[in-house]
């Protein structure tokens, strides 16, 4: 077999490392995507929440009379109408519970409460401004830290008495967990021991997500049936039904989620909201299709934010920049109810993660889960798993510990890094890392940019006193850890974090292949097809991928904390793998020798040693249907649940270079180099996409996103007026470059990439604005890093005097 | 409820009566009662731009006009970008290029780059990024948008095509050359 009919029936199959083009596009491109606003079912109505303005009040009144009166208004649900189906609070994905409709007393700005059902969607808006709530407004706390002061004012009154949560003890009435992880003694003795320490504490602040459609849900309950369809702006639609089914006692098998297309998910729409629950109980109730749709105000202040981490760095280290010890202090501000969607052991989700890309033989961390009278969340934004928080907590700490020692910001990583000979590498804090080659991936940075002349441009710079711009270089080298996960140490709401596929092989060699993952974007249409195809030998052409339906799709967690390609990804290669092998026992069959004969080539099965006998995958298709062997079953079908043995561990090295107006505090990226390595790649194309999504993601939280409260718990910042989205102007042109270490867990080698750009460039983007400024002494900059905040710090300098 | 109000215009060529409230915004009219569901919502601002058609020879962000003040106007959605079977060129690059990940703000972008260049066929990149910062999109970071812009650009001036994404790599070479 020579190399030019290889190439040209691989090119037919479009399989694994082919940038395929994608199958979503056509109809995206064309306006026939199906969102969840675009579904229409006859006898519908919508509803629109009534919020409280106040961040924490008890509620003296509700009085939906004038509502009612409206013509077109329906019903108007309160507490109150949801008690007796005991559907008034509901569980959260991290084991507390969070009122649907506000039960007596509200704990945070815009809460929900009441709901308001009326024909069509401007009638519903004015129903809602005509429900007349009293309130009496308490005080608020919305500092985490003054959270747990004794005298602060109490979050959570009904968990008054409760010292037991989800993860442990109470210590105090805003106090939902501690979680420490590592040896606490050891790292201490190494901390005393040390040459050198150093210390910073950093805000990463609370931001959002703000995927560009909005949440969203029809709810649809046929009440002679008994039967409850919800088409819903869900990452994790088996989820929603699991909880749907606690929660309204309709067993599973009559509930249908159904997530349609998604407009971007990015974490936001993994939880399960009031809105949510108060149109399926609205439903079911009235019998009628409701649907609700948020706003964009109510999305950017009551759905899924993220981060709000108050951390505290310590390393210790050699004089010559060998690091000994990591400790790190976290007070993590969940909001008024706990609801983080991560696994139900690890209550800071893989935050563990923190000692990085570096070998540190000792390290110890403390995370203290707190409540607020902010809305709840912490799930979200390109990393559900306090990922993006550990890596940025480390790779600032590596910079502010090569700043005391006066050590280049790469050459210390060069120095710590855990080497290539070292994997599979168990850090001090439990995880045990895949595969790895960190110092590969820096040096060809290092060379694409010219690291040396890049420091010497900069020292130059930095030795005229007349320069209006200050030059700032950024570095990180990041470890990321996806694919939740193996169920012996992650399951939400008890269930494992496997993910499933199953592929049927139709008589013409055509397939369909179901996933319980579900793309907002990630384009699993076109990359699970590549992998059946290289797996079984069916062009992706003809392989029709559906997710998102809990009626057709096997169970699976969902998509999220880039899990679809280590678990979903895994999954569908094992189910591919399945049908490969019934079919070689087929074609052994049909050539009449021994299926240890047969060797797999591409898209047939060839004798070995007779490369003119072979049958194609097509012809074993349509045998499966009537020719088997004796003791086989007819068809050509598959399934595969995979509980992955271990996390996979995708890594990059990023660079930055920006210039800093010292008058005014102008930020301009100069240049954003991006290498990342995850693996086997699968379709070139989309990685890079996703890449170039995840950096400008970063570069939004970093230089401008946050949700700040005012003292009284208002929301300052819940519109795009306020909200920073960057547009195509301040986006920077990215670069992006990539190694290849597989996995080698995975079935194929891959990792997942599309939190990688968003944990790596946040700390790269923080490292390059606080190194404008490393020679004058300072050694951190809190995010964002807008022109104000970065004009205060040249103006603390007398930077901007001429 | 306010009285209605019949409103009628051209909708991607097709003669259209809708019966409104005067308050009733055009993306409603247009999705609701046109069933016309390309352009989406994003905001409550006028700020995201999924909503864009094209409303006499401009573009318009539909969350922002009265669907009372279309009378007698000439509206283009992303449905009406396909001519005789043939996808427009811009729809065209927007795939080849991939300049779309999750097709929430697409039919926005497409219908705001077709003024665009009716009003400029050879923008520069800066240009394209000036003429498109209305239109925000959360997953691509533009790069791609800018390159599928200029894609259909080229190819509405008669010039030569090529995505550059070709289905097969050269094995170590970078999927991306440096441009800074």
């Amino acid at each position: 077999m020579g190399l030019e009919p290889n190439l040209e029936r691989l090119t037919q199959l479009e399989g694994i490392g082919c940038a395929r083009k994608r199958r979503e596009d056509p109809r995206f491109i064309q306006g026939r995507g199906t969102y969840v606003d675009d579904v229409k079912m006859p006898g519908m109505c919508f509803g629109a929440m009534v919020r409280s303005p106040y961040a924490s009040a008890r509620i003296r009144k509700i009085d939906a009379s004038r509502a009612l009166a409206l013509p077109g208004v329906i019903a108007v649900i309160t507490a109150e109408e949801l008690k007796p189906f005991k559907l008034h609070w509901m569980p959260t994905l991290a084991g507390d519970v969070q009122a649907v409709l506000a039960d007596g007393r509200v704990s945070f700005q815009n809460q929900e409460v009441a709901f308001v059902i009326a024909e069509n969607r401007y009638i519903a808006a004015d129903g809602a401004d005509l429900v007349e709530v009293e309130y009496e407004e308490l005080p608020a706390v919305v500092d985490p830290r003054k959270a747990l002061e004794p005298d602060a004012p109490v979050v959570r009154e009904d968990l008054a008495g409760k010292t037991d949560g989800a993860h442990g003890a109470r210590r105090h009435h805003n106090h939902i967990f501690t979680w420490e992880v590592g040896d606490k003694d050891k790292t201490a003795r190494a901390f005393e021991q040390a040459e050198v320490t150093v210390t910073q504490d950093m805000l990463y602040p609370r931001v959002h997500p703000c995927p560009l459609e909005t949440c969203g849900c029809v709810a649809s309950f046929d009440k002679v049936k008994g039967d409850l369809t919800v088409y819903i702006t869900s990452q994790a639609p088996h989820v929603v039904r699991t909880v749907v089914g606690l929660l309204s006692s309709v067993p599973e098998s009559k509930i249908r989620i159904i997530s349609p297309d998604i407009g971007g998910g990015f974490g936001n729409k993994v939880g399960v909201y009031p809105g949510y629950v108060c149109a399926i109980a609205s439903s079911i109730v009235l019998g009628r299709p409701v649907k609700w749709i948020e706003s964009r105000s109510e999305n950017l202040t009551t759905t899924a934010f993220a981060r709000d981490y108050w951390m505290t760095g310590e390393l210790a280290a050699t004089r010559d920049g060998v690091i000994k010890a990591l400790r790190v202090k976290v007070v993590a501000d969940h909001g008024a109810f706990d609801a983080c969607a991560d696994p139900s052991k690890w209550p800071a989700g893989m935050f563990h993660v923190c000692t990085g890309s570096y070998a540190i033989p000792n390290a110890f961390v403390s995370v203290d889960g707190v409540y607020t009278n902010k809305f709840p969340g912490g799930v979200a934004y390109r990393c559900s798993f306090r990922v993006t928080e550990a890596v940025y907590l480390i790779e600032r700490m590596i910079d502010v510990l090569a700043q005391k020692l006066g050590m280049d910001k790469a050459e210390i990583r060069l120095r710590n890094f855990i080497r290539k000979e070292q994997f599979p590498y168990q850090t001090p804090l439990g995880l045990e890392y895949d595969s790895g080659n960190y110092e590969t991936a820096l040096r060809k940075v290092m060379d694409a940019v010219d690291y040396a002349g890049l420091r010497a441009e900069q020292a130059a710079r930095r030795a005229d006193p007349g320069a209006e711009w200050l030059m700032g270089i950024g570095v990180t080298t990041f470890t990321e850890i996806v694919g939740a996960g193996p169920s012996k140490m992650c399951d939400i709401l008890g269930v494992g974090m496997f993910d499933s596929c199953e592929i049927r092989v139709h008589p013409d060699g055509s397939a369909i292949a179901r996933m319980g993952t579900i793309t907002q974007g990630q384009g699993h249409q076109t990359t699970y097809a590549q992998i059946i195809a290289s797996e079984a030998g069916i062009p992706a052409s003809v392989i029709q991928v559906e997710e998102g339906d809990t009626a057709t799709a096997p169970y699976g967690l969902g998509t999220y904390g880039s899990r679809s390609t280590p678990v979903g990804g895994a999954a569908t290669a094992r189910c591919a793998r399945k049908i490969r092998e019934k079919a070689r026992l087929i074609a052994a069959h049909l050539l009449e020798v021994s299926p240890d004969d047969l060797e797999f080539d591409l898209d047939r099965f060839v004798v070995k040693g007779a490369p003119g006998q072979a049958k194609t995958m097509k012809e074993i298709a349509w045998a499966a249907y009537n020719n088997v062997p004796s003791g086989l079953e007819m068809g050509l079908e598959a399934v595969d649940y995979y509980d992955p043995p271990n996390f996979t561990f995708p890594f990059g090295a990023y660079l930055c270079v920006l210039d800093i107006n010292r008058y005014t505090g102008e930020t301009k990226v100069r240049r954003f180099y991006a290498l990342d390595d995850c693996g086997t790649r699968i379709n070139p194309m989309i990685i890079e996409g996703q890449i170039h999504g995840g950096l400008t993601e970063g570069f939004a939280v970093a230089m401008g996103q946050q949700l700040p409260y005012d003292e009284q718990g208002n929301v300052l910042g819940g519109t795009l007026l306020d909200y920073f989205v960057p547009t195509a102007v301040e986006t920077p042109v990215w670069e992006t470059d990539y190694t290849v270490t597989p996995s080698p867990h995975h079935p194929i080698g891959a990792k997942g990439v599309a939190e990688s750009p968003h944990v790596g460039s946040i700390p790269c983007f923080s490292s390059a604005v606080t190194d404008a400024f490393a020679h004058l002494g300072v050694t951190h900059m809190d995010m964002p890093h807008n022109a104000y905040r970065i004009w205060r710090q040249s103006h603390a300098l007398g930077l901007d005097r001429r | 409820m306010a009285k209605k109000t019949v409103v009628s215009f051209r909708l991607n060529g097709v003669e259209t009566d809708v019966m409104v409230e005067p308050r009733e915004l055009l993306i409603h009219a247009l999705r609701e009662q046109c069933v016309h569901t390309g352009p989406h919502i994003g905001c409550d601002t006028s700020h995201c731009g999924a909503c864009t058609v094209d409303f006499n020879g401009k573009s318009v962000k539909s969350c922002t006009v009265l669907t009372v003040q279309a009378e007698g106007a000439e509206i283009i959605t992303i449905e009406g970008m396909a001519q005789g079977g043939e996808l427009h060129a811009l729809q065209e690059g927007f795939m080849q290029e991939h300049a779309l990940q999750c097709g929430f703000c697409t039919p926005g972008m497409i219908t705001r780059a077709y003024r665009l260049l009716k009003e400029n066929p050879s923008p520069t990149d800066e240009e394209v990024r000036y003429w498109m910062a209305g239109n925000l999109c959360r997953c691509t970071g533009y790069q791609n948008i800018v390159k599928a812009v200029q894609y259909a650009a080229r190819k509405l001036r008669g010039e030569a095509v090529e995505t550059s994404h070709p289905l097969l790599e050269e094995a170590g070479k970078p999927s991306e050359p440096v441009t800074a």
